[in-house]
Formats: structure tokens, sequence, C-alpha cells
């Protein structure tokens, strides 16, 4: 070392990467890059009153007597088999799921299979398998569906799209967009179990796990949930950028804030381990069959009592509420009592250094 | 969780806060010269919680953002060169070079891959005889010792495919750097307790005693910081200048004897350019000639490259500590996490970052 002063030569910076020219992998992680992808290129182009509302499903109504909720979810996995689960049930679940968050219930699926030369047709027999299963849990019948096949090399062995339909309950208005101050925000269970799953499945963790992907059709449940009270005002699952997430799109969409304790948030023990280690946030990791639910605050208790007793949520906790202000926010109040901002995901989600 | 839920009780923490109260009778201001520490402080608002008096700013130890620009312009031309395999810790991906960053490299066919050791980058040269295989090897003493593992793994393998591209900083020529600032307005330290579980803490008293001013090694769940806080503030409200150690479970004064050789086998201190700072005297470490065969930057032949940092953000006064995020004009409207201005907005552990996530 040396006892000179040093000569600090002042700011410096980088210029900013606005990656518009192309397509990286942070544009489909859900997060804020995926948010900007689709207020860019697909709603300018497409924009109409059931899309812009911003909701993972479509409320149409063909005519005056029927609303119909419309969704389609493209799905690509590696691997394509994981603790508990697969592409298969993937592909029944998330659509079904997305159909159902307007408080509707599920009916028909399609499903499109983009299939690569030389996968075995071993492998595609068990997915559809896990499709079909899925699908008699789920109460859908896949009604139409399409094959392409794609030289070896230009698919990672299969992808799936499936698309859905369902019939929105009478008297039930659900939405993103609802959310009140004075809302109790309901969690069906713990968070991050999908995304670690799928990480330990690929051998990325460097460590054993047992965490198992929560992926499950949530419809029965939400069913349930209505049952106990109309007045649910959202309903949503926090698929790819995570809880925090889809909380910052509830509050954006509704203009309202979100207020979360941090020692409700249940995150199962192997998943906060591993999110130590590799330095994720799980309130940033992906869920497969959790839903969040904003209901006033007098029909929380029974909400919450009729998730307990069902299968998909019967680790479900209030784990916040929703505050006039700050707007558009989602706030955490810390274990050790300070209140901090959560943010959407930005890009991908990296793991830290140390 | 073991040794994590201990460490975040909210009682023992408040606890200590208040003990910190009761302590400190006028204002203190300390850096905590590690980027995941910056990180655990807000992300659990401590800084909230504490009494007026204490401020902290946050110092340059987040390794992703001091990485210099020419050294990640190495890495992107590296990264973009056919028969490669870049390796690298994930936050790396993102901060940008000149023109673009790893994430560009990657969309254009560019074999990118985030790993989470360097022996795994071994494992994929093992693998793949036909490729050559680079790993970024940045960070701060405490990344030190896997990296050079990694070297001496690939030696020991006989593999000719490996290469590691070094952007090495140490800690101690830092805190000289800004101690001899004159703008310096650091009373006291709070020392990474991660680079100390290495390293020890032996290189820390002559700083003390040179610039007469109390350090304290700080571990990084909350109460380990709160503690280290108190102890710093009774350090200095008691006039005394010494290194405590408020780390004890994982650091000794000596560090890891093993691990300090295995570093000083394969690196020798260099000087370093710092993104925001500039050129510290000796403060890295680069690869002994006898590794030449490893090094990335002779072996791609990109010694060359150059690059000159535009004064667009105030990042590098950020790093010292002169300023905070908030005193940034750009801080949240042009620089985002998404379009970072500069590299503490870009690696999780910077400090923009981090108040961007945290405190909006």
């Amino acid at each position: 070392m040396t006892d000179e002063p040093t000569n600090i030569e002042g700011a410096v910076c980088a210029p900013p990467l606005t990656h518009n020219e192309q397509i990286v992998m942070g544009h489909g992680a859900g997060g804020r890059m995926s948010h900007q992808l689709i207020q860019k290129a697909f709603l300018p182009a497409f924009q109409n009153p059931a899309l812009n509302v911003g909701n993972d499903a479509a409320l149409v109504m063909p005519d005056s007597r029927q609303r119909l909720s419309i969704s389609t979810d493209a799905h690509v996995v590696s691997p394509l088999f994981f603790p508990g689960g697969d592409i298969g049930r993937l592909a029944v679940c998330g659509t079904v799921n997305d159909v159902a968050m307007l408080g509707a219930k599920p009916l028909y699926l399609t499903a499109g299979f983009i299939l690569e030369e030389g996968l075995p047709m071993s492998t595609l027999q068990r997915v559809i398998e896990s499709m079909r299963e899925a699908a008699e849990e789920a109460g859908v019948q896949i009604v139409a569906g399409d094959t392409k096949v794609v030289q070896k090399g230009k698919a990672d062995g299969l992808y799936i799209t499936t698309a859905g339909v369902g019939v929105v309950r009478e008297g039930i208005n659900v939405s993103g967009a609802n959310a009140r101050a004075g809302d109790a925000v309901i969690l069906s269970g713990t968070i991050g179990d999908h995304g670690i799953a799928v990480l330990g499945a690929r051998g990325e963790l460097g460590f054993e796990s047992s965490i198992q992907s929560d992926i499950a059709p949530l419809n029965h449940l939400i069913e349930a949930m209505l049952d106990a009270s109309p007045n649910i005002h959202v309903l949503r699952d926090p698929t790819r950028g995570g809880l925090a997430t889809t909380l910052n799109e509830i509050a954006a969409q509704s203009n309202a804030g979100i207020l979360l304790d941090e020692r409700t948030l249940p995150v199962h023990p192997e998943v906060g381990a591993a999110c130590e280690m590799l330095g994720f946030d799980p309130l940033y990791i992906a869920n497969e069959g959790k839903l969040v639910c904003f209901v006033p605050h007098e029909d929380a208790g029974k909400v919450l009592s009729v998730m307990k007793k069902t299968r998909y949520g019967e680790g479900a906790v209030i784990i916040g509420e929703v505050i006039a202000g700050p707007r558009e926010r989602v706030l955490l109040k810390t274990a050790i009592g300070s209140t901090r901002v959560v943010d959407m995901l930005a890009g991908e989600m990296l793991p830290r250094i140390c | 969780m073991k040794y994590v839920t201990e460490y975040r009780d909210a009682a023992l923490v408040k606890g200590v806060i208040e003990e910190i109260r009761r302590t400190v009778t006028r204002p203190w201001t300390m850096m905590e010269i590690c980027g995941g520490q910056t990180h655990a402080i807000v992300r659990h608002g401590i800084d909230q919680l504490l009494p007026p008096e204490i401020e902290l700013v946050h110092g340059p130890g987040c390794p992703v953002c001091v990485t210099p620009l020419e050294l990640i312009d190495k890495a992107l031309a590296i990264a973009s060169h056919p028969d490669v395999i870049f390796c690298s810790y994930g936050d790396m991906l993102r901060v940008p070079g000149s023109g673009h960053d790893l994430f560009s490299v990657k969309a254009q066919g560019g074999d990118v891959r985030v790993v989470y050791s360097p022996l795994d980058a071994v494992a994929l040269a093992q693998q793949n005889p036909d490729k050559q295989v680079v790993f970024f090897a940045i960070g701060f003493e405490t990344t030190a010792p896997a990296n050079v593992m990694s070297v001496l793994q690939a030696q020991r393998l006989g593999l000719k495919n490996f290469s590691i591209l070094v952007s090495h900083v140490r800690v101690p020529p830092a805190i000289q750097a800004i101690l001899s600032s004159p703008h310096n307005r650091v009373q006291g330290f709070l020392l990474a307790g991660h680079v100390c579980a290495v390293m020890g803490y032996w290189e820390y008293p002559p700083l003390v005693e040179k610039f007469n001013i109390p350090m304290v090694v700080t571990g990084f769940e909350p109460l380990d910081i709160v503690q280290g806080i108190l102890q710093a503030v009774q350090l200095l409200e008691a006039g005394e200048v010494e290194v405590a150690n408020a780390y004890s479970r994982a650091v000794t004064f000596e560090g890891l004897k093993p691990a300090q050789d295995a570093i000083n086998k394969v690196f020798m201190e260099c000087d370093r350019k710092w993104r925001g700072i500039g050129m510290i005297p000796m403060s890295g470490w680069d690869l002994r000639p006898e590794f030449d065969e490893f090094n990335a930057e002779k072996r791609f032949d990109v010694e060359s490259i150059q690059a000159e940092e535009s004064p667009l953000c105030i990042a590098g006064q950020i790093l010292q500590g002169l300023k905070k995020p908030h005193d940034c004009s750009a801080f949240g409207k042009e620089c985002t996490p998404e379009r970072p201005l500069g590299a503490t907005m870009v690696s999780s552990e910077g400090a923009c970052a981090a108040y961007y996530k945290y405190k909006g």
C-alpha cells in the first residue's frame, strides 16, 4: 500500500441501456421490462377495452346475458419435468388459473404444441397424460389443439400454448383494478416454491432440496371463496415476477397503496434457505399454485376460514391491507418495525455475488 | 432458520438500538464499507430506526459497481467470441460497458452463462474441451479464495481451455483512499465481515493509527449491523481508536490462513481503476506472471482495450460516501434499475439500487 493521497477522478458513469433494439431475457421475466414490452409493442397495435384493463384474462360480453373470461398462456420451462410438476400440468393450470382469477368457472381449453424434432415419444406421452390429469382435476375439457414440429435445435424439446374460456359468475366483479382502501390482502400459502423447485431441477442450486413446485388448478378454491363472499375485489396468481410484482400491478391498476407485514409472509424454510444462499428474495420468485385475494375487511375472516379448509388454500394468511396512500406503491413493514418500499421485479432476477 | 432468525429478532435489535440512543451524545458519520451491508441496512430499514445523530454513508464495497468500464468492455469482447463460453456471477450481466452489456452479447448469440461458483466454470471447461471457458473473476477479498481455487483446480487438471478475466479489488486501499480525500466526512468504519472472515483484520490497525479513526468488524444480519454501529458509537464517544470485532462468530484477527496462502500464491497486488472513483494504487489483485496461461486478458489479446467513462451520474460521489442516491437529479427518473446510468444502480448491492428498491 502506498502512503500517497489517492487521485480521485470524480464522478463517472456509463450510458443507459434501453434494450429497445432486440429482445433480451429480461423481457420475458414478468417484471417491469415485460410490462414495457406490452406497453410499447403490443398495446398500441391491439388496444381495446378488454385488453386495456390489464388483467391476466379478458372479460368479454358476447351478449348482454353472459360474461366470459378468456386467457392464453405460453409455456416454456427447462427441464420439462421437475419436482411437483411438469410442463403439461403447468400448461393446464396456468390458463385455468388466469381464467378463474376474474371469478369465472373455467370450462374449455385449447392447446398448441411446438415439438422439437427428436423429442422422445415417451416424453410427449408423459406430458399429455399429465395434462389429462390436470384437466380432470380442474374440471375442464381440452376441446381443440394443434401440433407443429420444428427442426432439431430450433426449440427446447417442447413448448405448449394453451387458451381457455370460462363463464363469470353472476353478481361477481373481480378485477385487478378493484382494490379499495381497507381491503384485507390474503395470500393462499407459501411463496417461491415453484421457482426454487425448477432451479433445483436444473441443478443450479448446488445443494440438495426437497422443495416441490406448487403448481395447482385454483378454480375450486376460488369457487369456495366466492361462495363465502361475493364481495371479493381482486384475485390474482403471483406467477413470474413473484408476489412483489403482482402486488405492484394491482396497486397500479387500482391506483391504491398496499402495506404488507413482513412477519406474516409465509416462506417454506427450505425456500428461505435457498434464497439466503443464492441472494434471491422470495417476494420475486415465481409461484404456480398460489393466489392473492383482496376482500373488504369485514369479509376477510370468513374467506380465510373457507380457504384454510381447501387443499390449495390451507396455508392461507392475511399478509396486509390496502391503504389510501401512497398510491401505486407497495410498502412493507419489516420485522424490526421499519417500513420500506417493495418494488416490481426489474428485468431478470439475478443471483447476487456475495 | 438457524443462524438467521435469531439475528433478525426484533426485540433484540430494538434493545441494541435503545443502547445506541442512550450512548450517543453528538452527531457521528460512519461508513459501512460493504455493499452487502448497505443492502441489509436499507432492506431491513435499519437506518430509519437509528437516532438522528447517526448518519450512515454507503461505501464503495460493491464489486459489481466498482468494476471499471474498460474491464467490462474486455468481457464483452471476449464473450462475443464464437468459441467462448463466458461465465459470470449473475449481477454482472446487467452492467453496461461502453456500448452494450452481457445480456446483449447473449441475445446476439454469445454463450454467456450465470454460474454460482467459479468451480462450475472449471467443470464446464472439462465438459467442453473444444470451447474456451472464461470466468469473470470479480470481487473483493470475499470471492478471491474461490476464484483462485478455480485457477489452481484448472492447473491441477491440466486444462488448456480455462482462463479468468480478473477484476479484483481490496478493501484496505479503498479505505485509505477515502480517508485521504480532502472531502472525507467519515469518522468511523463498519468493516466488511465477510472480507474479514477471509483476511482477518490485521491489515486495519495501521490505518486506524494513521487516520486516528475507529473501525468495527461488522456482520450482515440486522442484529450484527446494529451491534457494529453500537460498538462504533461507544468507541467514538469514548474517544477510543482501535479495531473492534463485532462479528466474532465468523471473524478472527488472523483470518483464514489457507485462503490467504492460496490468494498469495495466485494473485499479486496491482494498481486498479474503480468505476466512479478512478485509479487507487495497489488496490487490486491480478494473476501472477506464472499463471499467465490462465489470464484471459492475455489469451484473448484484449489488453489494449481502453474506455472513457462519461461524467453523467454521481455514482463516484455515492461510492465515496460524499452523496446519497436521493441527491442525484437522475435518481428514479433517467436512472432506474432497468436503465441504469451508473453502476450503483445496476448491482443489487449498489446503493442506488438498494434505495430505489426499498425507499422509492
